[in-house]
């Protein structure tokens, strides 16, 4: 290893820790959408063999992707705090779990009417 | 081929193939960025182990993104296709169609209502998880060794170690639903 440390712009890591977070945050709440609303089932179904699953994945990494850039364009020559964009990614990966697990979004099944 | 049709040919290189290619591969990349240290490693092998751990973690990512792909859009409809669609009359032979099958058991509907759609969908969070954590062993290199980079090296292992333990619920699921209603 090299014995000089030198002072790396931690921006470029952050935007893509903090995008991975939005997109598993993206990934859960589209999945908690399905069960809000069949309009918004329906309306996920971009590919019928595959149904609503087709368009909540496809939404998910449209959303990842976009966050990605646009963090990376806004972070890639700067020095952030990183344990706080960790904290926050950790916090939207929770969040992105819990919205695809089952028990969890099938509660919003009440307010399909 | 071997008793084999082409839908289980599918499904196995969903699951056996990528799938198992995938959890095999996903700790030896978190031994590997564990490993990461100022100290541990020469700075003449420095080059070429972080070069191998780049490539060790591209192939984490792309294993995850071609399971879920692949597993999504081919046999996943297999799977989920039911007999009216098909325009199949009574009576029809349920165990042609795995997900009605699980459905029509009440003591099996649970692998659909809660397996199947945890799994479908959990399993998305891994590809995207498993680049981010790519990109970042390619972009800092044999940087993140140093100890002002713990913060990176560290958050990398909690993201690897996230998809990782997300691939093995998917895994799993995915299993053990094979194993009640298979695709034929």
């Amino acid at each position: 290893m090299n014995s000089t440390e030198q002072t790396i712009i931690n921006g470029r890591a952050a935007a893509a820790v903090l995008a991975a977070g939005v997109g598993s945050l993206a990934m859960g709440l589209f999945t908690t959408l399905k069960a809000v609303s069949k309009t918004i089932k329906g309306f996920y179904v971009f590919y019928f063999p595959t149904g609503e699953l087709s368009g909540i994945s496809t939404l998910a990494v449209l959303t990842w992707l976009i966050a990605w850039v646009v963090l990376h364009s806004s972070w890639k020559d700067r020095q952030v705090n990183f344990r706080k964009v960790f904290v926050i990614t950790l916090v939207f990966i929770g969040l992105g779990l819990l919205g695809t697990f089952p028990p969890f979004f099938e509660m919003f099944k009440v307010f399909r009417g | 081929m071997l008793g084999f049709s082409y839908h289980k040919i599918c499904t196995l290189i969903h699951g056996m193939a990528f799938g198992g290619i995938l959890l095999l591969v996903f700790p030896a990349i978190l031994i590997g960025l564990w490993s990461l240290r100022q100290g541990w490693i020469t700075s003449t092998g420095s080059k070429a182990y972080v070069r191998l751990l780049a490539v060790g973690a591209w192939i984490v990512a792309v294993l995850a993104w071609l399971t879920d792909i692949i597993g999504s859009y081919v046999p996943y409809p297999w799977y989920r296709v039911r007999p009216e669609w098909l325009g199949v009359k009574e009576p029809v032979d349920l165990t042609q169609f795995p997900r009605s099958f699980l459905l029509a058991d009440p003591n099996l509907a649970l692998w659909e209502d809660f397996g199947m759609e945890w799994k479908e969908h959990l399993s998305w969070i891994v590809p995207i998880l498993a680049t981010a954590v790519a990109c970042i062993v390619t972009t800092y290199g044999a940087r993140l060794a140093e100890e002002q980079n713990k913060d990176i090296r560290n958050s990398l292992m909690a993201l690897l170690t996230i998809a990782f333990l997300a691939a093995c619920v998917s895994g799993l699921l995915g299993a053990l639903i094979t194993m009640l209603a298979p695709v034929r």
